[in-house]
């Protein structure tokens, strides 16, 4: 796959050593078990492999998945650009540790997380008690997934958002102070453009990391089928009945959504650099 | 997706901003204080409860939690997953990032596409592959049966998903600071007449040393807490299979909350120890240019 077509630095060793090292080892832990899901998957007849995945309980499983995810994202949007802004515009006490916890949803482990979000707001709970004379459950309804899901996600929207703030220009806001706008207009006119593809990057991110998340939500989901299960569930209990190529086909079309998520990402990327340069 | 964990331009001191170019001071505090409150609502509440949980039956009954001789096979088993998983893939990271940075090759952009994969793969997915492989109705079941090798239900499934979901986090690290960094002092000490590995060792490591202990923390943080993968491929025999995640799930339905909650702080002080490591690490990073 790698071919050597000219090696900028003809003077220095070890290129053969390490390309040989880093195609075995990515071979071996990541390439070849990901072709047995393909194999697996390719198994099972396409009748059956199309049945396995429009059944009820499977699109619904996606649409639960889907759903709590993009809402999630839509809240991390919005609540991470105003960290975002807070962080990089503001100095307030405390705010290097604001910043540091930001990061935590990547740190700690999604068990921990898991059990932690149950235990708030489980009916009796914290705040699920407070919801409870409303009539409004929290934990073991698709909520309390997405609140799950808005902990796991809250550090992409911050962390892709924080850095282009940081080097904007103020020359441009500047010129807009001068013509007399408004604070707002020019945040919405002249910043807030500027901000989108980042923006945007951190929402794909955050909604695909929220498709595949498993650990954080399994605890405060309550796992109704048709309700509140979601697609990674599914898998795992379609291989507890040793039902391996329905849940290999699960798993594919699972995959192939944050695959495309992802494309979005890089073409969002690509686009936003293309901006960078013509401006 | 990697490049979204890391942040080393996090400690950068900002210029203050002008006053003509900033909000009201009614609408900076109103903004101040509804980011504050989101933070502790999602992030500082959570860590509030997993202590106050821990500890709701006192020190004693915390200090017995982590004595269970499970809870005790599930810290070693953890470490000893992580202490394989996390060397690896150093040992990985460094080769692919010598490989991409020093040399030109066709396909290099797949090769550093290949390597984020991992990172857009649902964690129970990543243990899937890995069943669907080694399991008993895997492609490879039948000859490892015959041979009497077990790799799923037991230690080396567990070790292979966790290198499976911590598979980029060091090369992601070390591709942009080596990119950076170029080929010149490398091939000055070459031209000088150093070899190959000593090279390495006393040019390029004295370099990337920061930005490499930065990928192997963040890589060790998601080693040791990794659930939904290790879950998949652990069969979770007590005692034997279980890492300290299953353990607290374990702990957890069986309506033991106080021990799953013990359990849970010592993966949080992990957490905790994990960000403010980083912190540390950013700021000697942007101070020294890597």
């Amino acid at each position: 796959m790698a071919q050597q077509t000219r090696n900028p630095s003809r003077l220095l060793p070890g290129f053969r050593l390490t390309m040989g090292f880093t195609t075995l080892y990515l071979s071996l832990v990541v390439l070849i078990p990901l072709a047995a899901l393909a194999i697996k998957s390719a198994g099972l007849p396409p009748s059956q492999w199309w049945d396995t995945v429009t059944a009820p309980r499977v699109l619904a499983s996606y649409k639960v998945s889907l759903m709590t995810s993009f809402f999630a994202a839509v809240v991390n949007l919005a609540f991470g650009l105003l960290l975002a802004w807070v962080l990089v515009r503001y100095r307030f006490p405390g705010k290097r540790i604001v910043d540091g916890l930001v990061d935590l949803p990547f740190a700690l482990p999604t068990a921990v997380a898991g059990i932690a979000l149950t235990t708030i707001y489980a009916p009796n709970g914290w705040i699920g008690q407070l919801a409870q004379p409303f009539g409004l459950k929290i934990a073991y309804s698709p909520l309390g997934i997405t609140i799950a899901l808005i902990f796991i996600g809250l550090p992409f929207v911050v962390r892709t958002v924080q850095p282009v703030l940081q080097d904007l220009e103020s020359d441009t806001e500047e010129a807009a102070v001068l013509l007399g706008a408004y604070r707002w207009r020019s945040f919405r006119r002249v910043i807030l453009p500027q901000l989108i593809p980042a923006l945007l990057t951190g929402f794909a991110l955050a909604f695909a990391r929220g498709i595949g998340e498993y650990g954080s939500v399994v605890f405060i989901s309550g796992n109704m089928p048709m309700k509140t299960e979601i697609a990674p569930l599914l898998i795992i209990t379609k291989l507890e009945q040793y039902e391996y190529g329905q849940a290999a086909a699960i798993a594919v079309v699972l995959l192939l959504l944050s695959f495309v998520l992802l494309l979005l990402i890089n073409l969002l990327q690509r686009w936003a650099g293309r901006r960078l340069h013509s401006a | 997706m990697a490049g979204i964990v890391t942040n080393p331009g996090a400690g950068k001191a900002q210029a203050a901003v002008p006053e003509h170019l900033t909000e009201s001071r009614p609408v900076k505090y109103l903004l101040i204080g509804i980011a504050l409150l989101f933070v502790a609502l999602i992030v500082v509440l959570p860590m509030v409860t997993v202590l106050s949980q821990a500890f709701s039956k006192g020190w004693s009954s915390y200090v017995y939690a982590l004595k269970d001789p499970d809870a005790l096979a599930a810290l070693r088993l953890t470490l000893t997953t992580a202490l394989l998983a996390v060397p690896l893939n150093s040992l990985f990271g460094l080769a692919a990032a010598w490989a991409i940075t020093k040399f030109k090759f066709r396909g290099k952009n797949l090769l550093i596409t290949l390597i984020d994969l991992p990172f857009a793969v649902s964690p129970v997915i990543s243990g899937l592959i890995y069943v669907l492989l080694f399991g008993a109705q895997g492609l490879l079941g039948p000859w490892l049966q015959e041979h009497d090798i077990h790799i799923i239900f037991a230690t080396p499934g567990i070790v292979l998903a966790t290198m499976f979901v911590t598979f980029p986090f060091v090369a992601r690290e070390l591709i942009p600071l080596m990119e950076a960094q170029g080929v010149l002092d490398e091939e000055a000490a070459v031209s000088l007449g150093a070899r190959g590995w000593r090279v390495f060792r006393r040019v390029t490591l004295p370099n990337i040393k920061w930005g490499l202990l930065y990928g192997m923390i963040l890589c060790n943080a998601r080693a040791m807490g990794e659930f939904g993968a290790v879950s998949v491929v652990s069969g979770h025999i007590r005692g034997e299979t279980n890492t300290l995640p299953l353990h607290i799930e374990i702990l957890y339905n069986e309506y033991q909350f106080t021990s799953a909650f013990a359990v849970a702080s010592l993966l949080m002080l992990l957490a905790v120890v994990t960000l403010i490591a980083k912190s540390i690490l950013e700021r000697r990073m942007s101070g020294h240019g890597g």
